[in-house]
């Protein structure tokens, strides 16, 4: 009833979902067993392990939406010029590209029949 | 068969559009009645679409209501003369199984708006124009004329630039507002001529009619490239997007997340054009090819601009225009093979038709948890956002289910979906899946950088959750993403199977419904 075949592969979410609550459920209690000795408020917790103070500004701390996936974007730099200057805004760009669709489409349905 | 479930055809279209505009006048009486009477009238018409939904499922044929000619289908005139004047709903699983995504989502919507709107003014004509949206929805999905396709498809157009320009005091909201009426009405204008080719060649408006007229002429191909072109644009297929990004990022929350079933009604009209009207009288092979077409530069063009974003609803836009893209290889990969090789373009058509319902689901919530984050932080850039999570720990968690989902994280409901599109589509040609595998993860890549701009990192300033009447509606959403992924067996036998079936190979049965033999 749950789970799903395409004719060559196979989903079942719940089968799925049982064996990761299980691997979770390993991890638990391999964390479990671990050192219990670590002081809160004391050196070890520390987010440099080098022990250095954490910056005073809390806006300085957190990693912003730009600098993620920085060099991505800088790698596809040209595709995105392109795909950009796409994106102009203007209403008649936007008009020419539905006209521009539309003529592909009438030549291509009336050419193959 | 109770009279409700036989009215419910009609009821859909009139109790939202007659609510709209008694909502106004209810407004007088106080913001708590006008509440009541929108809540009232969406919960009303989510039961009809649930009812009728099951009784089409049941009956296994076209639901028809017929308004006007009370005697078959003409209407006497003193002379004799019979005129063809009437309204006509014919609705198969495929459009019960529409009606039920556009329930869901108003209902999830509207409720969100209540909140969303409290300290706003203008409520009564933001739910009055909530209400003709969905009317409009429900009319484009339930209709079996193609001429009352296109007033639908114009009522849905008003009402979605109204919504979209409704907040008059930003200015790129009144832009997007022009701007998408104006794409709209090409649109529409192209909708109608094809209309009018159509008429002008059979003679007739009826769908079945002309389904059973139309034999692949010059004129029946040109009004198939206006209809297809014009309902691609209104979909959001790429490159005809471009008003999406505006119209989805500068429109209310909650509006954001009904337009999306607005997008879907018109792919919806896509989809029974071609295989309803259309069928086999054209080349199905070149229309599968330039549904692919279409699907492959949305998919990729969607979530690589999505990538780029600042502004956390344009970029939700972006990934809901990349969605579309899925649909359309499904459903694209299913008409270019479903002559050579239907064994498996039939698990392609189930895979985008499941997608649909769990698009709306997902994307509808990414919405919805946006209008939170939005109005928590105070910014749409998420450079000025983060440490949400601190303490927006329900917001947090709805919007991490919306964005797995939709990325296609095993086992919530985009995967299910996307499984079977990746697996159809691989067998038609490998590279389509790679295309598809490649920006699903790319997806994910986007809302982990969501994630970690506005959730993650230190609490730079005080906010607070959101109101229950905001959180209620998200997780009505979420609730129905986890259950559409933990069991999409049941879904896809139960509603999504009967509904590919509706267009894959009950062209007849819909025909036969009206015309008889």
């Amino acid at each position: 009833m749950n789970g799903i075949s395409s004719g060559f592969g196979a989903w079942n979410p719940i089968a799925w979902t049982l064996l990761f609550a299980g691997i979770f459920a390993v991890a638990a209690l391999v964390r479990s067993l671990g050192r219990a000795d670590a002081k809160r408020g004391s050196e070890q917790s520390k987010v440099f392990l080098s022990g250095n103070d954490e910056p005073s500004d809390a806006a300085g701390l957190h990693v912003r939406g730009d600098h993620l996936y920085w060099g991505l974007v800088e790698g596809l730099a040209g595709y995105y010029r392109r795909v950009q200057a796409m994106h102009t805004g203007v209403i008649t760009d936007y008009v020419a590209w539905f006209v521009g669709v539309l003529g592909l489409v009438f030549v291509i349905l009336v050419l193959v029949r | 068969m109770n009279a409700l479930t036989v009215h419910a055809p009609v009821l859909l279209v009139a109790v939202p559009l007659l609510g709209a505009f008694a909502t106004p006048l209810v407004g007088r009486f106080g913001r708590s009645a006008r509440n009541v009477f929108v809540g009232s009238v969406i919960l009303f018409t989510g039961a009809l679409a649930g009812l009728m939904a099951a009784h089409v499922f049941g009956l296994g044929e076209p639901l028809v209501y017929v308004l006007g000619g009370a005697d078959g289908f003409g209407v006497p005139l003193p002379s004799g003369m019979q005129v063809p004047v009437r309204i006509l709903f014919e609705v198969d699983a495929m459009s019960a199984f529409m009606a039920l995504i556009t329930a869901l989502v108003a209902l999830a919507g509207t409720w969100y708006s209540f909140s969303y709107w409290r300290e706003r003014s203008g409520g009564d004509l933001y739910h009055s124009l909530l209400l003709l949206l969905t009317a409009g929805i429900f009319g484009m999905e339930l209709t079996g004329d193609m001429f009352n396709f296109f007033v639908f498809l114009e009522v849905t157009s008003i009402a979605a630039c109204g919504l979209i320009g409704f907040r008059v005091w930003l200015k790129h909201s009144q832009e997007a507002g022009f701007k998408v009426m104006a794409l709209y009405t090409l649109s529409g204008i192209l909708v109608l001529l094809a209309v009018g080719l159509l008429y002008g060649e059979h003679g007739g408006l009826n769908i079945a009619y002309l389904a059973s007229r139309v034999g692949g002429s010059l004129v029946d191909r040109i009004a198939l490239g206006l209809l297809l072109t014009g309902l691609a644009m209104k979909a959001g297929a790429v490159p005809l997007h471009m008003w999406a990004p505006d119209a989805y990022g500068e429109a209310p929350a909650p509006t954001s997340a009904v337009l999306v079933a607005n997008s879907q009604a018109s792919l919806y009209g896509l989809f029974r054009i071609l295989f309803t009207l259309y069928g086999a009288t054209v080349s199905v092979g070149a229309l599968g090819w330039i549904l692919i077409a279409f699907a492959l530069l949305t998919i990729a063009v969607g979530v690589t601009m999505a990538l780029v974003q600042r502004d956390i609803k344009r970029l939700i836009a972006y990934s809901a225009v990349s969605q579309i893209g899925y649909m359309l290889l499904g459903v694209g990969v299913g008409l270019a093979v479903s002559v050579a090789r239907p064994e498996f373009g039939r698990t392609a058509m189930h895979g985008g038709i499941f997608h649909m319902l769990n698009d709306a689901a997902c994307i509808g919530l990414l919405f919805l948890a946006s209008g939170a984050v939005i109005r928590a932080s105070g910014t749409r850039d998420l450079n000025k956002m983060g440490g949400l999570a601190h303490r927006m720990g329900w917001t947090t968690g709805f919007f991490l289910i919306g964005a797995l989902a939709l990325a296609g994280v095993p086992p919530l409901n985009g995967f299910a979906s996307k499984f079977l599109i990746y697996e159809s589509s691989f067998r038609l040609s490998p590279i389509l899946a790679v295309i598809a595998i490649l920006a699903s993860i790319m997806l994910l890549a986007v809302f982990v950088k969501v994630f970690q701009a506005a959730f993650l990192g230190p609490a730079s300033r005080e906010v607070g959750e959101a109101s229950t009447g905001m959180l209620v509606p998200m997780a009505v959403l979420a609730v129905t993403v986890v259950i559409l992924g933990l069991f999409p067996g049941f879904f896809i036998d139960r509603i999504v199977a009967p509904a590919a079936s509706a267009l894959w190979s009950g062209r007849d049965l819909y025909i036969r419904a009206i015309l008889g033999g």
